[in-house]
């Protein structure tokens, strides 16, 4: 990096953690890129990325914060099981007997029901980590067990399936916006931005604080802006294949028009992360109750000393988990449009891994929730790639498990340098 | 004779069959530091945390301004006005000056979130009182000076008008020149009004900051004295011999 570069970067402000996690993904972008002779930088599989790493991103926001608080959670993938699971019979079996197949009132009530109850697992399994004082490591392990055992029990066995067709559309495969209203989304989105971004300066202003040159001000919108267009333009190129609209103007009698084409637009699921994203940063950064996270963390004495009541704040923290585990179950189910009892198997080691690979300390007290998503992205961006060059799966295992550990180390490194604990 | 700021009255503690503080009885006045003094498990710190809401007495009554008064959790010293300042350095170390200064006790905004502007605004305003060369409110206060961040956890005691301060060697963690900060803080804040305790192992501090000194050993009250009436070698056999030469001649 020329001293020009880094010069820019810190007039800016610019996070260089971010600036690495996106320099990787565009390694690991333009190696399968050539790897696959030019599909993986394509609009069809970037769009298929998104979906695919919707509902561990999801998770990953909320692991965030039980790593930063010290603790663990390892049975984030059975909750997501047992949570898929009663989805399936609430939407399939019980609810259509009482309001009838169709009726909007299922998917409300299936959505309420999956994020309380993964919301009760939480709260019991951080109740026991906070009140009882039981390692989290040792209550999510046995809840790992406990929950899995309970998905397959539920329906003994036997997968959910067909559900819902509303519900489905959560998951993104069949339920997307369109393009017009993903531009209306992007415009809103950076009208925000730049919102903030004066709001921030002006606030700063009045308090006599030091600011960044208006021309930096203007850099940093311009890249949030491009980055928000960038990525609406990507998504909105993904077309809907001919044959596929084909059949739907048949299906409506009627003849399509020469050259029509139409794009999908922002898959649901991936809105709803976004909205978790943005949801959760705020807490993190602007309510007390993510400062008390990021406090214990930082020093958990200090915090008691404080006033904080540090164990209901687990129990809070693990009942966000547990709330998070319930969407992600939502989403990933609704992707599968089934509920089979192995939902979600394995998904605590991708999200603990997206968290720390997004820059979250195991040691506590440093994670950023963008970090997370990114990270999150970054795994399965790997995952997928190595699937389409035709990496056999025990091989791509190693890969991931290689990887993690080197991001960690590359991490430790960077912390060492730069000062960082 | 006026009523103290506080006073702490036959208070008890035992740690399974440790009595760790035994029948104690402190008091401190406006405008007044008591030190407390004491080897290492003689009980001071165990007394002040228990004022200070960490710990739960097991016997005995607290009076703030004569009236008797309740802490079970260190809000509820809070309530009564009592901070504490700790040996630890008890800091957030990944959360800035601000956030600290004000953790627990946040400024929101309408919407109740965090106004972390006028925080910040708010710790310039005080920092600039007590320690004018504090100057890195947006760094995470780990990569700050035991000084640096001695004079972020007395800020926090003092914006939030503090009225009875607990100090448990607060000078521990310093070098020289920030020793004599603090002491000069300490000074500050007695012609304040408010009530000082403060605990240190450091003999010539004590008799140079405090008014009164009371020593402790194995849990019980030896003897308060005023500083004027001792001299450093009778408070140094009061916390090895357990009595006072002045006042029961050592017997060979």
């Amino acid at each position: 990096m020329g001293s020009g570069l880094g010069k820019f970067i810190k007039t800016l402000q610019l996070d260089t953690r971010l600036l690495g996690m996106i320099g990787a993904f565009l390694l690991i972008a333009i190696v399968f890129n050539i790897a696959t002779g030019g599909t993986f930088l394509t609009p069809r599989n970037l769009f298929n990325l998104t979906l695919q790493t919707a509902s561990v991103a999801v998770m990953a926001t909320g692991m965030v914060f039980v790593i930063v608080t010290r603790n663990i959670d390892l049975s984030i993938g059975s909750i997501v099981g047992v949570v898929g699971m009663v989805m399936g019979l609430v939407q399939a079996f019980w609810l259509p007997e009482i309001v009838g197949f169709g009726s909007p009132v299922i998917v409300i009530v299936t959505v309420l029901v999956g994020i309380g109850l993964g919301m009760l697992i939480g709260g019991l399994q951080g109740w026991m980590i906070g009140y009882l004082m039981i390692p989290s490591f040792i209550v999510t392990l046995g809840g790992l067990l406990i929950w899995r055992g309970a998905a397959w029990w539920v329906t003994r066995g036997t997968t959910v399936s067909p559900l819902d067709p509303t519900f489905v559309k959560l998951g993104g495969a069949s339920g997307t916006i369109g393009v017009t209203a993903s531009w209306a989304l992007a415009l809103s989105g950076i009208v925000a931005t730049i919102w903030f971004l004066i709001h921030t300066r002006r606030k700063h202003i009045s308090h006599d604080f030091a600011v960044k040159p208006v021309w930096a001000e203007f850099a940093l919108g311009g890249i949030m802006v491009a980055a928000i267009a960038g990525i609406t333009a990507v998504i909105n190129a993904y077309e809907v294949p001919t044959r596929v609209l084909q059949r739907r103007f048949e299906r409506a009698g009627l003849e399509m028009p020469e050259g029509y084409t139409e794009a999908y637009g922002f898959p649901i699921s991936v809105l709803i992360v976004i909205a978790v994203a943005i949801a959760m940063t705020i807490v993190a950064r602007k309510t007390r109750f993510g400062r008390y996270v990021f406090a214990i963390g930082g020093n958990p004495d200090a915090a008691e000393l404080s006033g904080i009541n540090t164990r209901m704040m687990t129990v809070k923290v693990f009942v966000l988990m547990g709330g998070l585990a319930g969407v992600a179950a939502i989403i990933a189910s609704a992707r599968l449009a089934s509920a089979g009892n192995d939902l979600g198997t394995l998904d605590e080691l991708r999200v603990i891994a997206a968290a720390v690979i997004g820059g979250t300390a195991l040691a506590g007290g440093v994670g950023t929730i963008y970090g997370a998503i990114l990270g999150a992205f970054i795994m399965q961006s790997l995952v997928s790639g190595m699937g389409m060059v035709g990496v056999d799966a025990p091989f791509q295992n190693i890969i991931v498990g290689a990887v993690l550990i080197l991001a960690v180390w590359v991490d430790i490194v960077y912390r060492r340098k730069t000062g960082e604990a | 004779m006026t009523t103290p700021l506080l006073e702490m009255r036959n208070i008890s503690i035992h740690f399974g069959g440790i009595k760790a503080v035994d029948d104690v009885s402190v008091h401190v006045m406006p405008g007044e530091v008591v030190g407390l003094l004491g080897h290492n498990g003689a009980g001071k710190s165990t007394l002040i945390k228990i004022l200070s809401g960490a710990y739960k007495k097991d016997a005995g009554e607290i009076f703030v301004d004569g009236r008797k008064v309740d802490i079970r959790s260190p809000a509820d010293a809070r309530k009564h006005n009592i901070e504490t300042i700790y040996q630890t350095l008890a800091l957030s170390d990944n959360l800035d000056a601000a956030s600290n200064l004000f953790l627990g006790r946040e400024i929101t905004t309408p919407l109740g979130l965090l106004d972390d502007t006028k925080m910040e605004s708010e710790s310039r305003k005080i920092m600039a009182r007590l320690n004018p060369n504090f100057k890195r409110f947006s760094e995470p206060v780990r990569k700050l000076s035991g000084g640096q961040r001695q004079s972020v956890a007395i800020a926090r005691a003092v914006y939030f008008n503090a009225r009875i301060l607990i100090m448990d060697e607060p000078t521990a963690a310093l070098g020289v020149h920030e020793t004599a900060m603090v002491a000069d803080l300490i000074k500050e804040l007695k012609a304040q009004g408010l009530g000082i305790f403060l605990i240190s192992h450091d003999t010539r501090e004590m008799m140079d900051l405090c008014d009164r000194v009371s020593v402790m050993k194995n849990g019980q009250m030896i003897g308060t004295e005023r500083v004027e009436d001792v001299t450093e070698d009778d408070i140094l056999s009061m916390i090895i011999m357990g009595k006072n030469p002045k006042r029961e001649p050592v017997t060979a």
